[in-house]
């Protein structure tokens, strides 16, 4: 299993430079300016909720990070290099270093799911034997292992999505993207996908910005953590707050930053607008 | 809580200004001439991608499969037919003045000078054009493209130069063959209906060509190579307007590589004629 080749990572480092930095950031497009000024930062191994309603940019916000969009003002610096200054050819470089799963998964439809997974260490041209080990060993993770060569057209949504989050770390990055990974799934689906990307958190010490609609996603990922004594995932005690520590909240309403803060801030805010999404 | 107030301002509303009819038309012309531009500068990035690395050679192999292999069976066919109808339609002329000798003179000018560049390219355009285009019109309605380029992947090195490195070799090739098989049809037909004799036939057609229409027919095959990749790939990474607008992208594909091949038809046998004069 991948859990026992790394080491146990779950404070954030909160002395260190921020590895996602946004100052500022606009952008807009014919139908008017998305995002009016965009600025938040997230240190190593934290996960960042942004939540928002649907068109408040959350997704914009991903795609800038990743330099798929250039902001028209405004600075998005990523892993200490400067994404909106970037040309596209070193941007492709700094791309191997960050994963992204997309909404729908976007998954390669004529390549079977192996050679999804693989797509991104064949791209970097890692020897043939160790490739299908490490994509058997990354599906494993995700519990698709008997899905290798099967198409992603013959797999479910939630299955695709687990497919699209094995692609996006099977390079194990330290930095990964995640678009809405629960829209449209069923409960306990999301359950899984919110598992895995926590097992992700735990395991590899991933830095993560998730953009999601609900609330729970968030949630869910501050209160529980992943026991590597019992190999599962457990509910945060009082005493320790495993979870909490690396989670934080970051609210988007009509292009700007509307809440940056704790789980426990959002909970404790009176501001009917953020109350709204705690129904 | 974050320092931007919670407060924010509505969006001010745009103005109901009525565009004049010299705006609209000014408008047109910019976005229009930002669509060549860009067409220009993926087909220029599709040669240089060839140059350097990473080479997709894979791909380009597929693609040569598919566009190459995969549209033998529609070239030998329509290249036998219009080799023998157009032994058809010359021999009746010929037959009025007794010269019906001269028909596989005709036919093999016409055919490797114009017919076989032209009929091949707007065959390949119509079949392989559109499947490109739809191709990658469908990859990036599903973020198939964003998800290449979030992995760090050039998509015009793995989507756009195999595709054009292939047809620019198949292309040639299915022509050839086009043109050999549409000599073969002409034989046939004037075996059958002229009473000429095979020998006599191939005798004239191969006597007749000189190095020059030669040049002109492989030419004619390179270029419309490159259009009907070039604007198959342009149309289809240009897509608005999700599975709507893939099949809107397939038309435009095939209509405008058509109509570019008809024209760049007439500018190289201007330049051909030309420089078969000068230079052959």
């Amino acid at each position: 299993m991948m859990e026992s080749s790394r080491s146990i990572v779950l404070t954030p480092e909160k002395s260190s430079e921020a590895v996602i930095q946004f100052s500022d950031v606009r952008i807009g497009f014919a139908d008017g300016e998305i995002l009016r000024g965009v600025s938040f930062s997230a240190r190593p191994k934290e996960t960042l909720v942004l939540l928002g309603e649907t068109g408040s940019g959350k997704t914009l916000v991903l795609k800038i990070a990743t330099g798929l969009l250039r902001p028209d003002s405004g600075t998005v610096d990523v892993l200490g290099e400067c994404v909106s200054r970037m040309t596209e050819h070193g941007l492709l470089a700094l791309r191997r270093k960050v994963g992204f799963v997309f909404q729908e998964g976007a998954l390669f439809d004529s390549l079977t799911v192996g050679e999804n997974v693989a797509y991104r260490l064949r791209e970097d041209h890692v020897n043939e034997e160790e490739i299908e080990p490490r994509v058997r060993e990354v599906l494993e993770f995700v519990e698709l292992g008997h899905t290798m060569n099967l198409l992603p057209s013959e797999l479910s949504g939630g299955m695709r999505r687990r497919v699209a989050i094995a692609r996006a770390v099977v390079n194990r990055p330290p930095i990964v993207f995640y678009d809405s990974p629960t829209a449209g799934l069923d409960p306990i689906t999301s359950q899984t996908i919110i598992t895995l990307i926590l097992r992700l958190r735990d395991v590899y010490g991933v830095t993560a910005l998730l953009a999601t609609q609900r609330l729970q996603d968030g949630f869910a990922l501050a209160n529980f953590h992943f026991d590597f004594a019992t190999r599962r995932v457990r509910r945060d005690t009082g005493r320790e707050k495993l979870g909490l520590d690396v989670t934080r909240f970051l609210v988007l309403r009509e292009g700007r930053v509307y809440f940056e803060g704790s789980p426990e801030e959002l909970l404790a805010a009176n501001d009917p607008y953020l109350q709204r999404f705690l129904i | 809580m974050a320092e931007t107030p919670l407060q924010v301002t509505q969006p001010q509303a745009s103005s109901p200004e009525t565009p004049s009819v010299v705006e609209v038309l000014i408008d047109a012309a910019k976005i229009n001439i930002l669509k060549v531009q860009d067409y220009s500068k993926l087909s220029f990035r599709s040669l240089t991608n060839l140059a350097t690395s990473p080479r997709y050679m894979q791909d380009a192999l597929a693609q040569m499969d598919d566009i190459g292999v995969g549209s033998l069976p529609i070239v030998l066919l329509s290249g036998f037919f219009i080799g023998a109808v157009m032994v058809l339609q010359t021999g009746s002329q010929f037959e009025r003045f007794g010269q019906t000798s001269l028909t596989g003179d005709v036919v093999s000018l016409a055919l490797v000078r114009e017919l076989g560049p032209a009929i091949t390219g707007l065959l390949v355009a119509g079949r392989c054009a559109s499947g490109i285009a739809s191709e990658l019109g469908s990859m990036l309605v599903t973020e198939q493209v964003d998800a290449m380029r979030a992995m760090g992947t050039d998509p015009s090195r793995k989507l756009v130069s195999p595709r054009v490195l292939a047809t620019l070799i198949t292309l040639p090739l299915l022509t050839t063959i086009s043109v050999f098989i549409g000599l073969v049809g002409g034989m046939v037909a004037s075996v059958f209906s002229l009473r000429l004799g095979a020998t006599t036939f191939w005798e004239r057609a191969i006597a007749i060509l000189q190095f020059s229409d030669l040049m002109q027919g492989f030419s004619k095959s390179i270029v419309f190579g490159f259009i009907l990749a070039t604007v198959g790939c342009y149309q289809g990474l240009n897509v608005r307007g999700g599975t709507q607008g893939v099949g809107r992208a397939t038309t435009q594909a095939v209509v405008v590589s058509s109509v570019l091949i008809i024209v760049a038809d007439t500018f190289l046998t201007k330049i051909a004629l030309f420089l078969a004069d000068k230079v052959f």
